[in-house]
């Protein structure tokens, strides 16, 4: 009975690793396939050729670090508006408070497509249209509701005391917050960094629509359009793919538990 | 501390201001990037707009009336419902037994936990290139590994939106299954011991204690899950622009090739703004739902 149970555990664990693993092994196999032999059932031998020309051959390296640009931008406007609004949200007492968090959430639940057709005409008329600062906004306002969540419940959790003291010391609320809260929710601030990071990293449909400069494009864009330029180079296809989730997938790995402590304090907490 | 009672309010205005100032530049980054854009799509579809023409003028609800009766729309529309749907259930489906895999102490889970997470953090877009090559019909591991058979995954109404289901089930499952985890985690180990005193099987416990008390949290993941998946883009875009003949174009497809590949701003924003009430509606119900859970307690 005790072995049956621990065979069926075996075989769903197996199961789910080759459903969720699987197709990403096949990926990095096809990136290491001789370009001339996708046809055939099994590779010959392997070889980087595919990275040598998507890295050398391609403008590929240039948007990688488009995207690059983008996501710190977001990154960090996000933190800095969002852990002040969130020390506020979480410590502070003033009218608004729920309304704020409710509209947080409303926003979050937006779909991006509504948001397009404005956004484009006001990009455009302030001239951050075709523009990497111009696509760091509209993420870092997409972006806003996790990052106001998660600090705010960071934040929640840190003692009361702790503020109370700092201001009976004669710090402004601004200044306790700055002195005396921010260094300690660093964790916070990391977990908010990692999913902001992310999301920016792999934004499609705002990029798509707002960049038409090619040497902007960011990583998404230029991995939906490598098909459309040439014959289907699926070996490039593969490399790239690889080289724009790699750093993602390291990151995953390495940060998983705060990842899942930060997605999960959004939803569920409250 | 011999703080006089004007000090101390002196002081609590203060810190009511600071918060204001604070909480300002989200407030408005919120307000300006999200909330007038919405209410500038609006005020869009009550126009004709063609962009390239420079042609702009109010046409009042006209879109509206159009919209009612273009059966592009209400197929798209049908499409994005059916997609979310069973996305989601499937979705569902999966992540409970996941979820409670992933609860069990064994050999391997960190690994396993580390593992559900990767879909999760590639790309969409990465995600739905590389199913395309899997589907592929000639070379694609899919049809490798079903020998002979010549399916064209992408290419076949009835087959392709089933196809970017898959892409979808792959990619977010695994949010599912942590969600799930959370609600889990959260039931009182003492109910366990009591069933098994109680002599339950495993099914009847799982029926009368996990189902019922993981119900707040499902129900949680399928609000978020179900707006995600209405607005669904990336993966379809990639997969295949919405054909064959139409039968994977979804609302934000349609909408997206309405206002940038024919450049018409007025029609498009209708598109926009019918598919934020959809989800509107959406989250009305199942927030109505969630309440409903919450007063029971």
């Amino acid at each position: 009975m005790r072995q049956r149970a621990g065979l069926g555990t075996a075989l769903a664990v197996v199961a789910f690793l080759t459903f969720f693993l699987g197709p990403f092994f096949w990926q990095v196999l096809t990136s290491l396939w001789p370009d001339g032999e996708l046809t055939r059932s099994w590779p010959s031998h392997l070889t980087l050729e595919s990275y040598v020309s998507v890295l050398w051959g391609r403008p590929f390296l240039r948007v990688v670090l488009n995207s690059l640009v983008v996501a710190a931008l977001t990154t960090v406007f996000c933190l800095v508006i969002g852990s002040a609004a969130a020390f506020a949200l979480a410590k502070l007492e003033f009218r608004g408070k729920g309304l704020l968090l409710s509209a947080a959430l409303a926003v979050s639940m937006f779909p991006p497509i509504a948001t397009v057709s404005p956004l484009y005409l006001i990009l455009r008329a302030v001239g951050l249209r075709d523009s990497l600062v111009g696509l760091a906004l509209p993420y870092a306002t997409f972006a806003m509701p996790l990052t106001l969540w998660v600090l705010t419940s960071f934040f929640r959790q840190l003692p009361d005391e702790l503020y109370r003291a700092a201001r009976v010391d004669g710090c402004t609320p601004f200044q306790a917050f700055r002195r005396v809260l921010l260094p300690l929710a660093a964790p916070g601030l990391a977990t908010t960094a990692i999913l902001v990071f992310i999301f920016a990293w792999n934004e499609f449909l705002f990029a798509l629509t707002f960049l038409t400069t090619p040497e902007k494009r960011t990583v998404p864009v230029a991995i939906s359009l490598f098909a459309s330029e040439y014959r289907e180079p699926w070996g490039e296809i593969a490399a790239a793919s690889v080289v724009a989730t790699l750093p993602l997938v390291v990151l995953t790995v390495l940060f998983q538990r705060r990842i899942v402590s930060g997605l999960t304090a959004g939803a569920v907490k409250e | 501390m011999t703080v006089g009672p004007g000090r101390a309010r002196g002081s609590l205005e203060r810190e009511r201001r600071q918060a204001y100032w604070l909480v300002a530049p989200a407030v408005l980054v919120l307000a300006a990037v999200a909330l007038y854009p919405i209410l500038a799509a609006v005020w869009l579809s009550l126009h004709r707009f063609i962009l390239v023409f420079g042609e702009r003028r109010f046409v009042g609800l006209g879109n509206y009336a159009y919209l009612l009766g273009d059966a592009r729309f209400w197929s798209a529309l049908g499409n994005t419902a059916y997609f979310t749907v069973v996305a989601v259930g499937v979705e569902l489906l999966l992540a409970v037994p996941l979820a409670l895999l992933l609860q069990r102490a064994f050999p391997g889970r960190g690994l396993l936990r580390a593992a559900v997470l990767v879909p999760w953090a590639i790309p969409t877009v990465v995600s739905a290139r590389l199913w395309a090559w899997m589907f592929n019909p000639d070379y694609g591991l899919i049809n490798r590994l079903l020998l002979g058979s010549d399916i064209n995954w992408l290419g076949a109404p009835g087959y392709a939106l089933h196809a970017a289901i898959l892409v979808d089930v792959w990619k977010t499952t695994p949010f599912v299954a942590l969600l799930v985890l959370a609600g889990l985690q959260g039931i009182p180990e003492d109910l366990y011991k009591a069933a098994r005193v109680d002599g339950a099987s495993p099914w009847r416990t799982f029926r009368s204690i996990t189902l019922p008390l993981l119900k707040p949290a499902l129900l949680l993941a399928v609000l978020f899950r179900s707006l995600d998946a209405f607005r669904v883009f990336d993966a379809i875009y990639v997969l295949t622009e919405g054909g064959p003949a139409n039968t994977t174009e979804t609302l934000s497809i349609y909408a997206y090739k309405t206002l940038m590949r024919s450049g018409d701003f007025g029609y498009g924003s209708t598109l926009s703004v019918a598919t934020f009430l959809c989800v509107v509606v959406l989250a009305a119900v199942w927030l109505r739902l969630l309440g409903r859970q919450e007063e029971a307690r």
